[in-house]
Parts: structure tokens; sequence; C-alpha cells
């Protein structure tokens, strides 16, 4: 799989084990839908972008680094527009960006390369 | 009557086996070792102003057939121009009327004397390494039949050089002679002829049906039989077999660790099977199947069960399992504070 499907795929599933484990949280239960909407879209747009920069750099460390950054910086919009939660929301969502960073690097398939 | 003394003796005899090189580019410098047709000497050419390996027939066993195999050794090497197969320089007779070939000298250790430092990984590696110039050689359609750890040697940067393809078989030239017997000791070949060889040996390829050519212990079953019609290069799979048998054990000859591993064990008994059909077809699937095992990938020898399937997906992927499981231990921790 290349990698920013990879990235997409691996980004919108780990987005929606994310959202849905706000079901536990009994005053997040009754938003839930909205959550693991919420969760899934972001999930997807940090996966797309780690896939991008898998595809650009070839770096395993790197890699980690980008989709700990994407995850935590994606996660952070959303407990700042929630006015909280920074911790509950950017701890997982920096997991899940170092996860999907680095599976792009260790399993996407790199770019063919073009011919003349 | 007055007998010589054992030193005096000693030093005839080396006398008498050191090569008459009177007249020719080499100058002898250093006895190298003793094969099973003759010996090898370090000689300095002259010419090129480099040491190299000349390889002379025996002074005893010196005959026309030993003389003719010596010759298609060095035809044999001339062919084969690959980096892990030594280079051949010359070839000729000496002024003693010794058959000899001259070749690159290979400064460095045996396989056996080399291995003891590797790890089983690294051994491995080595396996598939020796396994390239072997395929070579049988894309030429040549068998070498005397795998043995003493004639692969590591150089001193770590290249890997198949040596002795004295007893090789060329393919695609078919003989018909006479039944002969030869054997070749552990270690170094001997020759031992229990019937008359005809005189008629091939004129590229002189093993005849019924000869036993190999060295036991690592000599494939229908070498041991002399079935040479069915020599083919699934016969250097089981020499190959064998080495990989041989660095799978440790100096006390008790198999190591991770070679107790199953699917190492079932790639180590395939390439050695007695039937010929249940063997690799070629060196390089046994290479394959041993990059396989290197890469924690299902090998063809083994059919794994569902457990050892499981446990081979986890190593692989070690880093990925830890990560998602770190994230389910925070999700947990987080559940379980949420709910305080």
């Amino acid at each position: 799989m290349n990698k920013i499907v990879l990235g997409l795929v691996l980004g919108g599933i780990l987005g929606i084990l994310d959202g849905l484990t706000a079901w536990f949280t009994p005053a997040a239960r009754s938003g839930i839908v909205g959550i693991v909407i919420g969760s899934t879209f972001k999930g997807i747009i940090a996966g797309v972008l780690i896939g991008v920069f898998a595809r650009k750099v070839n770096s395993l460390s790197l890699g980690i680094i980008f989709g700990l950054a994407v995850g935590a910086f994606l996660a952070w919009i959303i407990a700042f527009m929630q006015h909280g939660y920074y911790f509950q929301i950017m701890l997982p969502g920096a997991m899940v960006g170092l996860i999907v960073g680095y599976a792009t690097q260790k399993y996407g398939a790199p770019s063919q390369p073009q011919r003349a | 009557m007055k007998f010589l003394p054992d030193q005096v003796v000693a030093r005839l005899q080396t006398e008498m086996q050191t090569p008459d090189l009177s007249g020719t580019r080499y100058r002898a410098l250093k006895f190298l070792g003793r094969g099973g047709m003759g010996a090898v000497w370090l000689v300095e050419d002259a010419v090129l102003h480099r040491n190299v390996a000349l390889k002379v027939l025996s002074a005893e066993s010196s005959s026309a057939d030993l003389a003719v195999r010596l010759m298609l050794e060095a035809i044999i090497l001339a062919r084969l121009e690959h980096p892990g197969i030594v280079p051949v320089h010359d070839a000729g007779t000496l002024p003693d009327g010794r058959s000899f070939y001259c070749m690159k000298y290979v400064e460095g250790q045996t396989l056996d004397q080399y291995i003891h430092r590797l790890g089983l990984r690294q051994r491995l590696q080595l396996i598939q390494r020796i396994a390239e110039p072997l395929a070579f050689a049988h894309s030429r359609g040549i068998i070498h039949r005397d795998l043995k750890p003493e004639n692969i040697m590591v150089g001193a940067f770590g290249e890997v050089l198949i040596m002795d393809w004295g007893l090789a078989k060329v393919m695609a030239v078919s003989s018909v002679a006479a039944p002969a017997r030869q054997v070749s000791g552990h270690g170094s070949t001997r020759a031992v002829q229990d019937s008359a060889q005809s005189g008629a040996l091939a004129a590229e390829n002189p093993t005849a049906h019924g000869t036993v050519f190999g060295t036991p212990g690592y000599m494939a079953p229908e070498q041991e039989r002399g079935d040479v019609n069915l020599i083919d290069q699934r016969t250097d799979v089981f020499g190959l077999g064998s080495i990989l048998q041989y660095i799978m054990r440790d100096k006390s000859g008790a198999p190591r660790g991770e070679a107790l591993s199953r699917p190492l064990r079932a790639i180590g008994n395939k390439a050695t099977a007695a039937e010929i059909s249940a063997r690799y077809s070629s060196v390089q699937e046994l290479a394959a199947d041993l990059g396989k095992y290197l890469d924690d990938m299902p090998v063809s020898a083994y059919r794994e069960n569902l457990f050892e399937r499981t446990v081979r997906l986890v190593n692989r992927n070690r880093v990925a399992v830890v990560l998602v499981l770190a994230y389910l231990l925070m999700r947990m921790l987080f559940i379980l504070f949420s709910r305080k």
C-alpha cells in the first residue's frame, strides 16, 4: 500500500477507535457521534499529512517525530476548541500520530521512480 | 646397512615435492597445503611482481589422468569469472613435467576457521553469499561436488571465495567410461581407485559412471552411490545444506540455541534430503528461504501453526506491537481515571 493511502486508512481507523473511547467517559457519552466524526476526520487529515511527509522523506525517526508533532498539533486545536481536556485529548492524539508516522515509514510502499 | 635419519628423509621428501620452477616466471616462496591432486605453493610472479598461488600435481601422483583433471579444473575456473570464484592466471607444464595452474593467492581463513567469531545471523548470511558464486557456476553448467567448510575461503575483507574445483562436473558434456571408485577423506581429498579406470576419459569431463567423488559428511547420497547421471545442481544444494548444518553447531558439535528453531532445522533438512526431488531445486531457492528466515517471514520448508505464526508476526513487528499496546494501555488508564 502506498504511504499516503496507508496513512489515510490507518489515521481513519485509529481516529474512529480514538473517538469511540469517549463512550467510557459518561460526560462525553451524549455527544459520541460528533466526537467519533471529528476524531475520524482529524485522524484522516493527520494520516494524509504524515503519508505525504513519508513519501517525501525516507527516515523512520523523522517520520515518527513528524507524526507525533502533527497528531499533537491537531489534537491541540480540538482541545483549544473544547476549552479544556488538553492532556486527555493531546496525549492520545500525539500517540496516534506517532503510530501512523512509524507505520507509514516502516510498512508504506515507496513511490515508484517515474520513467522517462 | 645404515638408515638415513628421519630429518634427512623429510628434507629429501620436501625437496622432491618442490616444483621445478627453473626457466619459468615463478619463484617458490612457501608451501601452502596439499589437496587431492597436488600441492599448492605460494610463488612470486617475477614478471608482474606479485604473489600468486601455484597448484602443482604431486610428484608421486603425477599420472596422465590427474594431469587431465588438473587442467580441467583450470579450464573450469577460467570459465567461471565471478568475484566469488578464485581466478586462474596461467596453466601449463613445469620443466619437471608436472602440470600446474596459477591462481590468485587468497589471504584469509577457511570457513571452519572463520566461522567461530560470527553469530548465527552472520553465519546464515555467509551461506547466502556462498550461494551466489555457486548459482553462477550452475548457470554455466558446472557442479562443484566437493563443497565443505575447508573449501570456502573468507578473505581479509570478508570476501567469500569457493575453492578447489578439482572434482567439478561439467554438466553440458556427458561421459561414459568404465566404472572407477574415488573416495575423499574428511578435510583433504584423497583418491582411492578400486578398479582400473578406463584410459578413455571424456575429453572435458572425466567423471565416469560408478565413480564416487566428494567428502564423506558433505557428500550427497547420489555421490556416495556413484550415480553420476543423477548429479546436478541439487547435489551442490546438499553440499551447501551440509555446510548450513555445520555452521548451526557450536565448537563442541552441539546445535546452537537459535539453530534449534524449527524453520531453520527444516531448511537444513530440506537442503540435505536424501531424496533428490525433496531438496531445494537450486541454491538460490535455498538462499531465498534463508533470507526469509532472517526477515522473520514464513519459509517454504516449514509449515507453521497458528501460534508460531503469531509469535513470528509479533517478533517481526515488535515496535508496532509495543506502540499499539502502549496506546491501549494509555486509553485504559484514561478510562479508569475518568470513572473515579
